[in-house]
């Protein structure tokens, strides 16, 4: 048997980092195309769906870090 | 259209997530000890989490991509893989079988074959599933590559090398267990990846409403345009639709293909292991609105000329399987790219990470283990499936570039699924079901399926065979020729297994106990609230399947 580690963490909290990391780079793609716009924007492009976007998904990853980053799988 | 250009936060999110899925890897491997952690994810997963991974290695680019494009030329009849050609099949699994696949500790398919039946059936199903797995993961990198190399000009060669080494070297460490992690990360990744081009579609045409009005009829439907072949795109009447896909496809797949069930077997318990296609029913049912309504947006577009679709490398012709990074380079801005090209990227992987994870089980535990070490301990078999994981992306990337001389790849899988699973089924149903079926008829049953179906598909190929004396229609499409091929092989398996275990004899009935229904101490669902019991949570799928079927009749 070959020793192995206890304390496994819960897959939720990675996705909360995830979709945190993920979130803030899209987040903040949606910030710098507000302050400096493409000169080709794309189709409702008005709508700066990265920012809403990203926003969502960060507040989705914080929910996850939260709730799951003292629990462990058994 | 020229290719999608990528900017630097582009970059950063698709690096992000290759870091992220090899450091999962790097993880995990602390906690493989045994070989029920490295091959069983340690048995320790909850319902929702071997639920996700479970629908989430159905989510591979066939898919994501296939069907969005699927969509393009059926219309509303693609619907019919997610809900009748899916749900019921996941939820008969959660209800009917897992009891006797989990109760029976086995670790594979083949391995319940071997219990129930013998040696020789184990052995025939599990070369079949690794050869088919091993197609299927090629099939899978092969059509990444070209996907990438279409939308954004990467080097065939390089993609299919770099995403197999990085699935490699993530199962390598973590097992079934790194698998399933990335597969659920993968999951949330196409959620939101590719949910936004849905909505964002809707928003500029004018919402759902406008774009089902627009379509033409023989589109538009799920059942109404059923009674006639001719009258839909697919060319299939709902008879074909209900046995053909509803039935044997459907049920082949979910129920016996372990690429899928291997998710449930990691669940924590009996209860968990039957929840887990059940919740996995939710998501299934959920994913028309990423996949179907992809597509009616960009059959929309191209109908108002407002989008093209690339054209394929092969045959010029424009791709349809292009129309999902089309729409992505339509409303995506710089960072929603890298986001929507990862979320694309994932989806390969988590397919691509099933096949391998599979194969790996399979290999070790119903080949290497019966042929060459039988008294293997768990540190040699953990190495051999580390080794044999490394050689399956090998054989995964041999396959790739021998599926480059296949121009109909979707057609080609089906085919295989008819070949492998279409049979298996008619087997697993009457050895869990009827006590008198016997080894011998199983395993020739098996056979007389899986040589039938094959030798279906060439005789249609080649134009040997009238493939309307299969399908009872006139110049049947090539997937209603695959669906009612299924059938048939089916119900030859059926007819033959039934036919030899009446004239055989049947194991005594207490080497059966556990594996048939009868002779199995029935699931009791006590201790849990009426609203936690598999069976209520499997009627409310049924219910919302129901009411999806009628709302877009």
């Amino acid at each position: 048997m070959v020793e192995k580690a206890t304390g496994l963490k819960t897959i939720w909290f990675f996705v909360g980092i995830v979709l945190l990391v993920m979130g803030g780079l899209v987040f903040l793609s949606g910030i710098i195309n507000l302050i400096n716009p493409p000169m080709k924007k794309t189709v409702l492009f008005e709508l700066y769906p990265a920012i809403w976007w990203g926003g969502l998904m960060m507040v989705m990853g914080v929910i996850y870090l939260l709730t799951n980053k003292n629990k462990v799988v058994e | 259209m020229e290719t999608l250009s990528l900017t630097l936060l582009d970059w950063l999110i698709i690096t992000v997530y290759f870091i992220f899925v090899v450091g999962i890897g790097y993880y995990l491997k602390r906690f493989m000890g045994t070989k029920e952690d490295f091959f069983e994810a340690g048995r320790r997963n909850s319902a929702w989490v071997a639920g996700i991974a479970f629908v989430s290695a159905n989510l591979g680019s066939l898919e994501i991509l296939g069907w969005t494009g699927g969509t393009m030329k059926y219309g509303m009849f693609v619907s019919h893989f997610y809900w009748i050609g899916a749900i019921p099949a996941m939820l008969f699994l959660g209800l009917y079988m897992m009891p006797f696949y989990y109760s029976s500790k086995i670790h594979s398919i083949p391995g319940y074959l071997l219990l129930r039946f013998d040696e020789k059936t184990r052995l025939l199903n599990a070369f079949s599933f690794a050869i088919m797995t091993v197609l299927m993961s090629g099939i899978n990198l092969y059509l990444m590559a070209l996907v990438f190399y279409v939308v954004l000009g990467w080097d065939l060669n390089v993609s299919i090398w770099i995403s197999a080494a990085v699935i490699g070297l993530y199962i390598t460490l973590g097992g079934l267990l790194s698998a399933i992690f990335t597969e659920i990360v993968q999951f949330f990744l196409i959620w939101f990846g590719l949910f936004l081009v849905s909505i964002l579609g809707i928003i500029d045409l004018g919402g759902l409403d406008s774009i089902m009005s627009g379509l033409p009829e023989r589109m538009s439907g799920l059942w109404s345009t059923a009674g006639n072949a001719a009258a839909n795109e697919m060319g299939v009447t709902w008879l074909g639709i209900v046995l053909g896909l509803g039935f044997v496809l459907s049920f082949g797949y979910w129920t016996t293909d372990f690429l899928l069930v291997q998710r449930a077997f990691s669940a924590k318990s009996l209860d968990a292991a039957r929840k887990t296609p059940i919740f996995a029913s939710f998501f299934k049912m959920a994913l028309p609105f990423i996949v179907v309504v992809g597509g009616l947006v960009a059959w929309k577009l191209q109908d108002m000329e407002q989008i093209q679709l690339l054209p394929h490398p092969m045959t010029g012709e424009p791709w349809n399987d292009t129309a999902l990074p089309v729409l992505i380079a339509r409303y995506f801005p710089a960072g929603l790219i890298g986001l929507g090209i990862t979320a694309l990227l994932a989806g390969f992987m988590a397919g691509q990470a099933g096949n391998v994870s599979a194969f790996n089980t399979v290999w070790t535990y119903d080949i290497y283990r019966v042929l060459f070490k039988k008294n293997a301990d768990d540190a040699h078999l953990v190495k051999v499936g580390r080794i044999t994981t490394v050689v399956g992306v090998f054989l995964s990337i041999l396959t790739a570039y021998a599926a480059m001389q296949f121009s109909t790849i979707m057609d080609y899988i089906q085919a295989i699924f008819s070949w492998v699973n279409a049979p298996l089924f008619a087997t697993m149903l009457l050895g869990m079901f009827w006590k008198r079926t016997t080894s011998p008829a199983a395993f020739w049953g098996l056979i007389a399926g899986m040589v039938s179906s094959f030798s279906m598909f060439i005789g249609i190929k080649f134009a040997w065979l009238n493939p309307g004396l299969l399908t009872f229609s006139q110049n049947p499409s090539d997937m209603s020729s695959n669906l009612w091929r299924a059938w048939w092989a089916w119900l030859i398996c059926f007819v033959m297994t039934v036919v030899i275990s009446l004239f055989t004899k049947p194991k005594p009935d207490n080497e059966l106990v556990g594996l048939v229904k009868g002779l199995t101490k029935e699931v009791k669902e006590e201790g849990h609230r009426f609203y936690q019991r598999p069976g209520f949570i499997a009627i409310i799928a049924f219910i919302i399947l129901v009411i999806l079927n009628i709302y877009f009749w």
